[in-house]
């Protein structure tokens, strides 16, 4: 991998680069690099002389460019040479905007920086994509709102869609609804008609769909691209082929027996949400006991301290059916008395004008409170006891019926009796991770579909607590990640975060000692194991987010642009002085926020010390153990890995990167004691991108507690 | 697209109607801009300010995780630098739109920034600018130059010039200290015309105006402030880089009363609630623990909105000893007869009397307003009566998303914008494919 590229060389002396540190030196002490042909300054190699870089990779059959300058976040698209690769070196956020002019030391930074950004280059080639497999079709798994609106947008897209359900009719849970709340702009007075014949006809009536009622799935297998599918039908088996997944499960209403101290199950005139759908068919809401008409209707949000185990599932869907219901008993029975018994009405945004307009009608009452006790009499009345919270005293309420608002649990979640399943044939295991509550949801805020298994995405009900209309978004939007995932494969390309990654690892086999460390700590499952246990990858599962590189005890596992050669290389050449009094400290930084973090340390034109070595890493994760322990085995006098949040609220982008480096580190600091090398020399750091303004603080600190060690009693051998 | 995209050439812009056009760069127009490029669409995004980002960006940290807006931003800025099938304007708004579905012509006008693309943001410029304004990235709250970037992590990364403040040619210092010639006071405001086959308007929201809510005293004590404004104190990047201090006399904040539906849920201001307040304040009053484990923080509200999985975090928030929530609608906001302090006057339902609380800092957690910006295309969407624009559909091809559409949480907000880059990606393409 070594061997010598046509490199070119171009040093900016722009952005008080050149008041800072000697450019023309370390111009000179490039030219005399391995590969590099030529070298030039510039006052500002983003303006005009960017023209002279291409000129010279165009003449000069360049195979690589390193440019010291600017950090390589900004002048992306100014500072790119097809087909060279560009190394960055930021000699200017982490150079000459963070550390004193004209001082020795801040030249030595830039010198290492430079030799690093060298030895890096010579690591950068160009990557062969993968891309075979980009199948135009989308399996959608759930044919309720979000799937039916999941289908009918790829179909629109000119996917092929198998939509795919259980039950013997499509509609979902939809079908079990008599009518819908009004979401704006509906008007607030009627209750709308949710045509679920209607939906499911025009999307069935498609030609880009294949509806599959009966139907479940039996496996998906294979990757985004190309996944292999089995269904189970009516009539036998079918294998399919999809380029995406949308699993749009839905939800089933929370056990009955979480509401027994209701009187559900034990009262006949004690009834669900679910159940008050199906009486308010008729012209009139009859109770179940004895048929008889309604006149008083209770209807209990279940929502207090020992609801415990319906209100995380509640959300404002509940309370939005609970005004509906309301609305179902007058609408057929004017002169009648809805009790509405709540803790919190949960009808945030533009639900709060319905929430007045029903407020408004005659014949609804609200009492904010607690149930204590449901009571029946002998003719199977009701007598609903509750501490109103306003009054601050019990109440009593007789009714006819009472009607509990049931929450929606996703078909994902752990306590649902039969949980729905892709089985999918990944070593890592066939369900898809759950995140909080047992939605198949994302950890991140920003980027809701971004989950551990690259190419099949939720929506509805399944993904998060919503409504018929936010589920018909969340399916559409579900739709463009299946399109944009099969867009992305026919390239070679990958997908969030490292979107437009044509690189992807390649495996030594020849050292591969089957330990199978890289398939169990890959988050996304893109790697499965061959008959000889030795690694195979899925490459269109995979993230390149380098975790199997750093999990490899043997270093088997490269990217063509980025291995862990290429790091031990890197901090190879760094200067390490015997003792000039200065500890050297390699800092690998996470380009996600850390990273980004130091650069806004410069931005802001604070200091820190200069005895900081940077290099930027795709995620900490995909920092092997062999780089760490290798660089403190030269000499250097710390190592601190700076990188995102791990636990449960993690940050890392690639679920538990920064995670397994915590775990690696400590093994590596085992090492060190070992070697009776202080294990305080390798430090993890979490840093956020928000740590800009702390940092200087963090880092003159960790610079004095490595000082403090003394300076590393392996230099110099 | 490339960094310089402030200044994309006139003659590159008239596309076919395969393009489709976003108005707003918030994170709802970046994720609908992203996510439909991403999927094989062409996409103009027009943005008003002279950076991306929105409102997003003046966040602290985002509910439930306390996680920092910059991170995805950055990940989001770094998918549109390395996108050449995304364009963006900014400096600019939407003007006017004639047409149809599949084929809209759309005038941009843009706002001269006084600052082309030679800029490397060296930051020569701002030390020898003269004029102090109030800087709206931090609500008023610190002032920035005439020549700035609006904050650390702008994007794109050069400055601007705020027209109203700049003294021009009077004064011409950061022409003189630019040492890349890349300003150019006498640039003037350009109309851009586009073809694009869909729209998707995701113009976002302002905080509802305080001041119109009088007993409420935002106008009369610079001790009440909103939670947009708090929000920018407690962030590292902000006026007082994170420190708890109060506006009138710089002495720490040791108790905060955390006003909720100020101006929401009110026929006399906002009649909708704003859904992410209540949210927001406990958000608010967990980082004001972080800051000072001491602080005591008291919420008042009228319904505690705090639906589905946020239940979770907002008993493990109200479980801290010193966060106190009190279920009661504020009635006065006075200055505290015995000090300097304010007294929060509210109803206790619980309690059943009026209670009296007294605090350092009043944050009113104010509601969210739809923007009115892009006029010109909102007109064909059709708002309703809080200005909310309609959902839009595939008779249009014009989409809305985010908070133009709903005052809605981030997550949705991305939500959405992906969903309308699927079908305004679908408008086109049946567009083009009907032609």
């Amino acid at each position: 991998m070594s061997t010598a590229r046509k490199t070119g060389v171009y040093m900016c002396r722009g952005c008080s680069i050149g008041d800072c540190i000697d450019v023309d030196a370390l111009a000179t002490m490039a030219g005399a690099g391995e590969g590099v042909v030529v070298t030039r300054t510039s006052p500002a190699f983003c303006l005009e002389d960017a023209g002279l870089i291409a000129t010279d990779v165009a003449e000069q059959g360049l195979d690589a460019v390193v440019v010291g300058a600017c950090s390589p976040r900004v002048n992306r698209q100014v500072l790119s040479f097809p087909p060279a690769t560009v190394r960055r070196v930021n000699l200017r956020e982490q150079v000459a905007w963070s550390h004193a002019p004209g001082e020795e030391a801040t030249q030595e930074l830039a010198a290492d920086l430079l030799r690093m950004g060298l030895a890096a280059a010579r690591h950068g080639m160009p990557p062969q994509p993968y891309t075979q497999d980009h199948e135009r079709s989308v399996l959608v798994v759930g044919a309720g709102p979000a799937g039916l609106s999941a289908a009918y947008a790829a179909a629109e897209a000119g996917y092929a869609v198998t939509l795919v359900e259980k039950a013997p009719q499509a509609g979902g849970f939809l079908r079990r609804i008599h009518r819908g709340y009004p979401s704006r702009p509906d008007p607030l007075d009627a209750l709308v008609d949710l045509d679920v014949a209607g939906m499911v006809g025009r999307v069935a009536a498609h030609p880009g769909v294949t509806l599959r009622t009966s139907t479940t799935v039996l496996e998906v297998a294979g990757q985004p691209g190309r996944f292999t599918v089995s269904l189970e039908r009516v009539d036998g088996r079918e294998e399919i082929v999809a380029g995406a997944v949308v699993f749009a499960t839905g939800f089933e209403p929370v056990a009955a027996e979480s509401f027994a101290a209701y009187g559900l199950g034990k009262f006949p005139n004690v009834i669900t949400s679910v159940d008050m759908e199906t009486l308010a068919r008729e012209a009139e809401i009859r109770r179940p006991g004895d048929g008889r008409p309604v006149r008083r209707v209770a209807i209990l949000a279940c929502d207090g301290p020992g609801d415990g185990a319906n209100l995380p599932y509640t959300g404002s869907v509940a309370s939005m059916v609970a005004l509906k219901q309301a609305m179902y008993v007058l609408e057929r029975h004017p002169d009648a008395q809805v009790f509405i018994v709540y803790a919190d009405m949960q009808t945030p945004g533009l639900d709060e004008l319905y929430y007045r307009f029903v407020q408004e009608r005659r014949g609804v009452f609200f009492l904010r409170g607690q149930v204590a006790a449901v009571d029946e009499g002998p003719d199977g009345d009701l007598t609903i006891t509750a501490r109103d919270s306003v009054l601050a005293r019990d109440v009593s309420i007789e009714v006819d019926l009472a009607v509990l608002d049931v929450g929606m649990v996703a078909t994902s979640a752990p306590q649902v009796s039969d949980p729905a399943s892709l089985h999918l044939k990944y070593l890592q295991g066939e369900a898809l991770p759950v995140h909080r509550a047992g939605y198949v949801d994302s950890n991140f805020l920003c980027f809701p579909f971004e989950t551990s298994r690259t190419g099949v995405y939720a929506a509805g009900c399944v993904h998060r607590l919503q409504d018929v209309a936010a589920s018909r978004r969340d399916g559409a939007a579900a739709a463009l990640k299946a399109v944009q995932v099969v867009e992305k494969a026919a390239q070679g390309a990958a997908v969030h975060p490292r979107v437009g990654d044509l690189g992807f690892p390649q495996f030594f086999m020849q050292k591969c000692t089957a330990c199978g460390r890289c398939t169990q700590e890959c988050p996304f499952g893109a790697l499965e194991l061959d008959d000889l246990s030795h690694p195979v990858i899925n490459t269109n599962r995979c993230r390149r987010c380098g975790i199997c590189m750093g999990a490899c005890p043997v270093q088997v596992i490269s990217f063509p642009d980025y291995s862990v050669e290429m790091l031990s290389e890197m901090q190879k050449v760094v200067d390490l002085p015997e003792d000039d009094g200065q500890p050297r400290i390699l800092v690998l930084a996470c380009e996600n926020d850390a990273y980004p973090a130091l650069d806004m340390v410069g931005i802001n034109r604070l200091r820190y010390p200069a005895q900081f070595r940077i290099v930027p890493v795709r995620c900490l994760g995909s920092v092997n153990s062999v780089v760490v322990a290798d660089a403190v085995q030269r000499g250097f006098d710390g190592v601190a890995l700076l990188g995102c949040r791990s636990g449960d609220d993690y940050q890392c982008h690639f679920i538990q990167g920064s995670g397994l480096l915590g775990v690696r580190m400590e093994n590596v600091r085992e090492t060190l004691g070992r070697m009776a090398l202080d294990e305080d020399r390798v430090q993890v750091l979490e840093t956020s991108i928000a740590d800009a303004h702390r940092l200087p603080d963090v880092l003159a600190k960790l610079a004095d507690d490595i000082a403090a060690l003394g300076p590393n009693p392996m230099k110099g051998f | 697209m490339t960094d310089r995209a402030t200044e994309v050439p006139v003659e590159g812009m008239i596309g076919a109607s395969e393009e489709i056009l976003v108005v707003g760069g918030g994170i709802a127009g970046i994720t609908a801009a992203l996510e439909a490029a991403e999927a094989g669409a062409r996409v103009y995004l027009v943005e008003k300010n002279a950076h991306l980002g929105g409102r997003v960006a003046q966040l602290a940290r985002y509910f439930p995780k306390l996680c920092p807006p910059n991170c995805g931003l950055e990940i989001n800025f770094q998918r549109l630098r390395d996108n050449p099938d995304i364009r963006f304007f900014t400096m600019s708004e939407v003007e006017q739109v004639e047409g149809g579905r599949g084929r809209y012509r759309v005038k941009i006008r843009r706002q001269p920034r006084y600052v082309n693309d030679r800029c490397t943001s060296c930051g020569e410029c701002v030390p020898v600018c003269p004029v102090e304004r109030p800087d709206p990235f931090d609500y008023g709250m610190s002032t920035t130059k005439a020549i700035s970037l609006s904050h650390e992590m702008a994007f794109p990364m050069k400055h601007a010039i705020d027209g109203a403040t700049c003294l021009f040619e009077e004064c011409g210092k950061c022409v003189a200290a630019c040492p890349y010639d890349a300003i150019d006071l006498r640039a003037q405001p350009e109309t851009i015309e586009l073809e694009v086959g869909a729209i998707i308007v995701a113009t976002g929201w302002q905080p509802y105006d305080a001041r119109a809510i009088t007993n409420l005293a935002f106008e009369h004590h610079p001790d009440v402030i909103t939670n947009v404004m708090f929000e920018r104190m407690l962030a590292d990047n902000g006026p007082t880089q994170g420190r708890l201090l109060r506006p009138s006399d710089g002495s720490p904040v040791d108790s905060v009363a955390f006003v909720q539906c100020a101006g929401s849920r009110d026929r006399l201001h906002l009649a909708y609630c704003s859904g992410i307040c209540c949210l927001a304040s406990l958000k608010e009053a967990q980082l004001l623990l972080e800051r000072n484990p001491q602080a005591q923080a008291h919420i008042f509200y009228i319904d505690l909105r705090t639906p589905g999985t946020y239940e979770a975090y907002a008993a493990k928030v109200l479980a801290q000893p010193n966060i106190r929530a009190v279920k009661g609608k504020v009635a006065d906001i006075l200055p505290d007869a015995d000090g300097d302090r304010l007294v929060v006057v509210a109803d206790d339902m619980v309690g059943g009397a009026m209670s009296r609380t007294s605090v350092d800092l009043v944050v009113l957690a104010t509601g969210m307003v739809p923007s009115r910006d892009g006029e010109g295309v909102a007109g064909a969407l059709g708002r309703d009566a809080d200005g909310f624009l309609a959902e839009g559909g595939d008779g249009s091809g014009i989409f809305a998303a985010g908070c133009a559409r709903a005052p809605v949480d981030v997550a949705t907000a991305a939500l959405d914008g992906t969903a309308a880059a699927m079908r305004a990606l679908n408008t086109v393409r049946r567009a083009l494919a009907s032609t």
